[in-house]
């Protein structure tokens, strides 16, 4: 896109600046416009699960007026900073674990070469960024001065770091199958039929997608791991001293992760921006015949992408609502003792399967192990080299 | 900063890090109330636990000594205030028991039938927070829809969904409204079907089993060392109910009524059922588990003898029969008797001195007793085990700060 | 076992420890010597065929008229009991043990009558005997953890005598 106004005589530092603003403009709104959306899905799912009467009937047609009441009554609600809370760390720590859970987004395609950045090894950056959250609340629950809240940053410590281990094998595994990191080839790479998505590339990609799943939940404390928060036990854990504003910027962060976690699992496992049927191609929406068709192609897979993330946000709503939460040294268990040893067995599962089989059992249009020619547009960035 | 250990009482543990003390309420989600907990933890484990009550004492035995039995019913409506019809019972029949008085077999049956309905209600709170204890949302939910239900039948019968004043010494204040046996009938029906449901939400979720098997074991001599009573005595495996082995009053009020006292013997519940799940072999007897389970097992108990009481109460045609009179004067003497709360044994004391107002008026609680097993069972636990702990003994602080 | 028997068996065992009984009433009870509780407790649980193993409550009860008219016509001196409830989960039997203490140690007023403490018998008694201590104001010798429990520990008086006064502030707080 720069590189298209710098055609017409702009300069390049505002070309590239005004596009970066442009850029986190469309994903700061898309961030917090999923944050609404899941406040008010979380309401609704949960209010459909647990047969509550509120949730159902309040705020207008499909409750929309639900969110904005929320987000009102965030805004107004007072500031709170406890007597013993450091006070610069205490007001920092919600910034920090949004911009952690907003910078993955630069990182992250929403359909064929629609990314804010395309990095060529997005995957290491989206894992490296994601790592920073914990930052976020650590400190927050450390400046509270409130020994619950010291509670649920130690715990939250404890477990995103041991997760991040299984996390990172779980996403090795499709990377090291697809031969890159960069998710653009990645999804790229699983275009075509329902049986070109990664997951059905073997058996043990398989099972590798549920321990990612299992993994995603825990590594972004949501139910049945959200132990830093862990309300019956640390009443809210790292968010006790938190209201208001301040307390929602931690919300959103948990919501954008979520998102994040969901996406990601769509791209390595799920197919990216695919559907099951190519419905894309067989109509041809695609850049060989037309530009404008093959936008439309890829607003067909940005949907597709969206509809997979929401589904994953969806399904851990779900396993919120019906699960009790483990204990502290059970999720440390699950982590160690169980997800990290599959995790690697299934990579040398994977490793074997692809030595033996390296075509797969069902034709590929697109060979995985080998490095396609990569995004078919925008093509100049492909090397990532590209920094506002 | 290493802390001296002196006490043997405390947990040893390989690794010594720095204590720390924390306070579990007064204000905190799961301790049911004003319960304050003050825990000496080292890490996640808990070395100590110091249970402080009375945040909520309202004095109600003082205020006994100035108002006569009839017009302090209405504050043992707010000793358990999840199980107000088993408070007024308990008081009504320890009443009774100081005037030897008698009441008629129709006030007999609705007396089972509302207690037991409130024993249901009771049990459904139990088991809905418990689950909330543990991190679990929705069952809260399905059994507080189900408890709303019963509560709409108190509030056909005597007006009140929380605080009834229903039963009172001499019989009940009002015979049913038109129709209630029918939709008591139907309430029950649909309580039925929902039983497995809350099943398989809690008692078979292996989440939920991994968090309550082998916690809080409560050996049988610790048990009745403590007083402690109903569920929580019964997880421990003793077979006591005094519902069946209690004082002959209270026995005679369940006469020809069949029921089964909920206990374990030999790896197994009475009444479970194919569509209840068997006890898990992590489980423990005397643990939270079991605590919870028999809670579970005993509404069914509770079905079928309020299924019997509606059938009796059919059949009778006996008039209800008057409750006493506020002025009504009492012997001198004094009469202690416990009765079957969902919670365990409610025991009311009554000293009269010959006028309307009693000498002296005392409330055994249940909770209390259960409640004060806490430090003892808690010692060496993880943090997250507290909130199952103290929400499996099922305290009502209502009851425990009277 | 009856009642009967029971109270037999400790009359056997305590001889003049035991100063009452009436097995008749509603509530069968035993007048214990004060000092002998201990001794009758121990004997009341450990015995094979009595086995007490169940204290369900102790109860104090203030006998006091505090209103002078009235105090004319009744015909007992102030005193103070205690209750304790016991039964048996084994052979399902109950008694009631009752003890008399004067209302204050050596008649002066302000010290607390004493008595010992068996909540290392029973340990439902250890709450109850801090509650008969904080509401009634008797005095348990011996006990683990001897405090007030449901009122603040910083409370004046003790609310369940007769001749209690409720104080007109606590901390600030109008109470009265």
């Amino acid at each position: 896109m720069a590189e298209y106004l710098v055609q017409f005589g702009f300069p390049v530092w505002l070309a590239y600046g005004g596009i970066a603003v442009v850029q986190c403009m469309i994903l700061l709104g898309i961030m917090m416009g999923a944050a609404a959306t899941f406040t008010w899905m979380e309401r609704k799912v949960s209010g459909r699960i647990q047969d509550r009467l509120g949730p159902t009937r309040v705020g207008g047609r499909f409750g929309w007026l639900q969110s904005p009441a929320d987000g009102i009554k965030l805004l107004c609600k007072e500031d709170l900073i406890p007597k013993d809370a450091d006070p610069i760390l205490f007001r920092l720590a919600p910034y920090i674990s949004f911009s952690a859970s907003f910078s993955v987004f630069l990182a992250l395609p929403f359909a064929n070469g629609w990314v804010a950045q395309h990095l060529n090894m997005g995957v290491f950056f989206i894992l490296a960024v994601a790592g920073l959250e914990v930052y976020g609340v650590m400190l927050g629950g450390y400046s509270s001065g409130s020994k619950w809240s010291l509670y649920g940053c130690i715990r939250e410590a404890a477990q995103v770091v041991s997760y991040e281990v299984p996390l990172g094998l779980c996403v090795l595994i499709p990377v090291m199958v697809a031969g890159t990191l960069d998710l653009v080839t990645i999804g790229n790479m699983q275009q075509g039929w329902g049986w070109n998505w990664m997951i059905f590339h073997s058996p043990f990609m398989f099972v590798t997608f549920f321990i990612f799943v299992t993994c995603a939940v825990a590594s972004t404390n949501r139910a049945p791991f959200d132990l830093a928060e862990a309300e019956s036990e640390l009443v809210a854990g790292f968010l006790t001293e938190y209201s208001g504003f301040r307390w929602s910027v931690f919300f959103m962060a948990e919501y954008g992760s979520m998102v994040m976690v969901s996406g990601l699992g769509a791209i390595l496992f799920l197919g990216g921006w695919y559907g099951p049927i190519p419905v894309a191609e067989l109509l041809g929406l695609t850049h060989a015949n037309h530009a404008i068709l093959g936008w439309l192609g890829d607003l067909l897979g940005a949907c597709n992408f969206l509809f997979k993330a929401f589904l994953g946000v969806t399904v851990m709503m779900w396993l919120r609502w019906t699960l009790p939460r483990l204990r502290i040294d059970q999720v440390m268990t699950t982590c160690l003792k169980y997800c990290v040893p599959l995790a690697a067995a299934m990579f040398v599962g994977v490793v074997l399967w692809s030595y033996a089989l390296p075509g797969g059992i069902f034709p590929r249009k697109t060979p995985l192990g080998a490095v396609a020619e990569g995004p078919t547009w925008p093509a100049p960035q492909a090397t990532g080299g590209e920094t506002p | 900063m290493a802390i001296e250990q002196v006490d043997p009482e405390l947990v040893e543990f390989d690794v010594r890090t720095d204590e720390m003390l924390i306070n579990m309420g007064p204000q905190h989600p799961s301790t049911h109330g004003v319960l304050r907990l003050v825990l000496r933890t080292d890490g996640e484990v808990v070395t100590n636990v110091v249970p402080h009550i009375g945040y909520l004492h309202r004095c109600a035995e003082k205020i006994g000594e100035k108002l006569s039995p009839r017009q302090w019913i209405p504050y043992t409506d707010r000793l358990d205030y999840l199980a107000g019809m088993n408070m007024n019972l308990g008081w009504a029949m320890a009443v009774e028991k100081l005037l030897d008085l008698e009441i008629s077999d129709r006030a007999r049956h609705l007396r089972v039938m509302m207690c037991e309905l409130n024993r249901i209600a009771s049990h459904l709170v139990a088991a809905g927070c418990y689950g909330l204890d543990l991190g679990s949302f929705t069952p809260f939910l399905y059994t507080f829809r189900e408890r709303e239900k019963i509560l709409s039948l108190f509030e056909e019968v005597c007006g009140a969904r929380l605080t009834y004043s229903y039963i009172t010494p001499g019989g009940v204040t009002a015979d049913l409204p038109p129709g209630w046996l029918d939709r008591c009938e139907q309430f029950l029906g649909e309580f039925e079907e929902v039983i497995p449901e809350l099943h398989a939400v809690l008692t078979s979720n292996e989440i939920f089993i991994r968090r309550t098997a082998g916690i809080g074991v409560l050996s049988r001599e610790m048990a009745v060392n403590y007083g402690t009573s109903g569920p929580v005595l019964r997880g421990s495996g003793v077979d006591w109910d005094l519902r069946r082995d209690g004082e002959v009053r209270v026995t005679k009020m369940y006469e020809d009524y069949k029921f089964e006292v909920i206990v374990e013997v030999e790896g197994h519940y009475p009444q479970d059922r194919d569509d209840y799940p068997p006890v898990p072999p992590e489980a423990v007897l005397g643990d939270c588990w079991h605590r919870f389970y028999i809670r579970m097992i005993e509404c069914v108990q509770s079905i079928i003898l309020i299924r019997q009481a509606m059938e009796k109460y059919r059949q009778c045609d006996e008039p209800l029969g008057e409750p006493i009179k506020t002025n009504q004067r009492l012997p001198k003497g004094e009469a202690y008797l416990e009765t079957e709360a969902p919670k365990g044994q409610m025991g009311f004391m009554v000293v009269g001195d010959g006028t309307a107002i009693p000498w002296r008026v005392r409330a055994r609680s249940s909770s209390f007793c259960n409640l004060s097993v806490t430090g003892e069972i808690c010692r060496g636990c993880l943090l997250a085990d507290v909130p199952a702990i103290v929400g499996s003994l099922d305290i009502v602080l209502g009851e425990i700060d009277r | 076992m009856n009642v009967a028997d029971i109270v037999e068996r400790l009359k056997e065992e305590l001889c003049e420890g035991v100063l009452q009984s009436d097995v008749q009433c509603a509530d069968p009870w035993v007048e214990i010597d004060k000092d002998r509780l201990r001794d009758a407790c121990g004997f009341l649980r450990d015995t094979e065929e009595l086995r007490f193993d169940y204290l369900h409550c102790i109860t104090g009860v203030d006998y006091l008229e505090p209103d002078p008219k009235k105090a004319k016509k009744i015909d007992w001196e102030p005193h103070f009991e205690l209750l304790y409830h016991l039964s048996s989960l084994q052979h399902r039997h109950r008694i009631v043990l009752r003890i008399v203490l004067p209302r204050w140690q050596n008649d002066e007023p302000g010290r607390l009558p004493e008595v010992a403490s068996v909540s290392d018998l029973w340990r439902t008694a250890d709450w109850h005997e801090r509650e008969v201590y904080d509401l009634c104001g008797v005095s348990f010798a011996n006990h683990p953890d001897f405090r007030r429990i449901l009122c603040p520990e910083d409370w004046e008086g003790h609310p369940l005598r007769k001749d209690y006064e409720t104080p007109q502030e606590y901390h600030g707080i109008r109470v009265k």
